[in-house]
């Protein structure tokens, strides 16, 4: 230690020392703490005694000081909405979530325009701009939350995987209703596998066929054996897509006239052959197990679940 | 003088520390084992793992899952909003180590039991880009190659049931579970069982995709998707929970 650095009043001999001494020569100084520094310490000693008794504390027996402090927060049944009651809880954290879900003082547009959307119908709902931006804003939070990590951000889905919900072209249905009770339940896709029932070159046929539905194929010999196959008994396609192949929203069977593949990336491939590839190697194989949509109704209320079924309905423009 | 006595006497000195630092341990955690509240009752809702979940919550150890993700929703409105129903004492009680977490890279996992497809859970764990391209989870693409070692599962069940967990071995232990969970559940519990009811689970449920197969796969998306499903909010008032603090 440097010479200016020491105590100015060590050489007066003002401070006392601790008496303890060390290697001989070092000592410790006893001076006094800072006025303002003892003042604070006495401040907070004094502060954590107040907050014994109003939050809870200290361990009792078989239970703890609750404290003084309470939270008021109401209970409806969820059934009728009536209420139930109200009631001073000590404080705790639980209660006072209670508190800010039941009463959202800090937030009262949301709460207002919440009870709106659950008072209106779907199309009530879609017919009104004002609760449409509601939704809008709202919707992409909820989105986000719980379709985005499927469903992509925006909505636009993986080809394959997750359907696009942009496209305005619907496994399930495009209305309102339908995508609510899509979300509701749950959706679980199947195809029956093909491969055990048909030839390779019979796959191979219908494929051919399946091309023609959206003109990516010219009619041919081979697309004729296949339609065959596909309006026929041995494949029975037309039980799930249709004699039109148009599908139909109710088994939740893809519409193969449209140029909007679901599963079989079929824009993606350049030449025929690689499409009939893809086709044939798919109705080979089906789907069982693998396109499932989770049910929300445990997970979401029923009013946030109206609300996502429109938000999702307005991403492709509305059906 | 004692100051110096102390001081100077360094395994004194120890023994004193350690005594006054475990004063606030003690009174912080001592009596949550006596008071009555702290874990709330459930009616019985909530299970150990099955043989297939708990060798997917070893994994989800292994992988230290737990370093980016915690299983716990804490009382907020935002994390409400979010997640869904802050998490409960009586979910985490037959967790020997808990994964509460306390550091959130990715999501909280405590309820994303059937959030996702399993299909999705598969993809995700394989190329976490593929299906969120903004996340910068690593690729755990090892999973689905590996085939799951459930030689050992006898072992480590009888590990956690020496800490309480309640998976059975006697028929007394047996009858208790059945009379606790039900049969169907007993019999998912029962250690004697363990190996069958492990791939019989795998087997039924094609977790992978892949049914021929038992992957490491399997068991971590049969862990995940019982997270945070067991007990059943709707049948509780919204106030029930709250008086158990």
């Amino acid at each position: 230690m440097s010479d200016n650095m020491q105590h100015p009043q060590q050489k007066t001999g003002a401070v006392q020392t601790t008496g303890h001494s060390w290697d001989g020569d070092l000592q410790e100084y006893t001076n006094p703490l800072p006025r303002w520094w003892l003042w604070c310490f006495y401040g907070t000693v004094i502060f954590s005694i107040l907050y014994w008794f109003v939050y809870p504390s200290w361990p009792m027996g078989k239970g703890w000081l609750k404290g003084y402090g309470t939270v008021d927060y109401t209970i409806t049944d969820k059934a009728s909405g009536k209420l139930l009651e109200k009631k001073d809880q000590p404080w705790n954290t639980r209660a006072l979530l209670l508190e800010d879900l039941g009463q959202a003082a800090n937030d009262p547009k949301r709460k207002e325009m919440l009870a709106k959307v659950q008072a209106a119908t779907p199309e009530q709902i879609v017919k009104d701009p004002q609760i449409m931006e509601f939704v809008r804003s709202v919707g992409k939070g909820l989105f986000g939350d719980n379709c985005a990590a499927c469903h992509g951000q925006g909505g636009q889905g993986v080809v394959g995987l997750y359907p696009n919900l942009t496209d305005n072209d619907w496994l399930w249905g495009g209305s309102t209703d339908k995508i609510q009770e899509t979300l509701v339940l749950g959706r679980k896709g199947f195809m029956p596998a093909f491969g055990a029932v048909l030839k390779p070159d019979q796959l191979d046929d219908v494929a051919e066929y399946v091309l023609t539905l959206s003109s990516e194929a010219k009619p041919s010999e081979a697309s004729e054996r296949g339609k065959a196959i596909f309006q026929g008994q041995i494949g029975g396609c037309y039980y799930c897509h249709g004699a039109d192949g148009k599908g139909i929203a109710s088994v939740g069977s893809a519409n193969l006239t449209d140029k909007i593949w679901a599963i079989v990336n079929v824009p993606a491939q350049k030449t025929l052959q690689d499409k009939k590839a893809q086709i044939a190697g798919f109705v080979a194989k089906g789907v069982n197990n693998t396109r499932i949509m989770p049910a929300w109704q445990n997970r979401l209320s029923p009013t946030d679940i109206k609300l996502l079924a429109v938000y999702v309905h307005q991403l492709s423009g509305g059906k | 003088m004692r100051h110096e006595q102390i001081e100077t006497n360094s395994g004194l000195m120890l023994l004193l520390i350690l005594v006054v630092i475990s004063i606030g341990g003690l009174v912080e955690i001592v009596p949550l084992f006596y008071i009555n509240e702290t874990v709330e009752d459930v009616k019985g809702a909530v299970r150990p793992y099955t043989p297939l979940e708990l060798r997917g919550r070893d994994i989800y150890i292994r992988e230290g899952c737990y370093l980016c993700h915690s299983q716990q929703i804490r009382p907020f409105r935002d994390e409400w909003l979010r997640y869904g129903h802050y998490s409960l004492a009586a979910e985490s009680q037959y967790d020997h180590p808990f994964q509460w977490g306390s550091k959130r890279t990715g999501p909280d996992l405590a309820r994303v039991g059937g959030k996702y497809s399993n299909q999705w859970q598969v993809q995700h764990l394989n190329a976490p880009r593929s299906v969120v391209p903004q996340s910068i989870m690593p690729n755990y693409p090892w999973l689905l190659q590996t085939d799951l070692d459930y030689s050992d599962i006898v072992g480590r069940m009888r590990a956690l049931r020496w800490t309480g967990v309640p998976y059975s071995v006697t028929q007394a232990e047996y009858d208790r579970n059945v009379k606790t969970f039900g049969k169907a559940t007993a019999d998912l519990l029962d250690i004697n069982q363990a190996q069958d009811t492990l791939l019989k689970q795998a087997r039924d449920r094609e977790f992978d995709g892949n049914p021929a197969r038992i992957t490491e796969m399997d068991a971590l998306v049969a862990y995940l998707q019982v997270l945070g499903t067991m007990v059943d909010f709707t049948q509780y008032d919204e106030g029930y929970f709250a008086r158990f603090r």
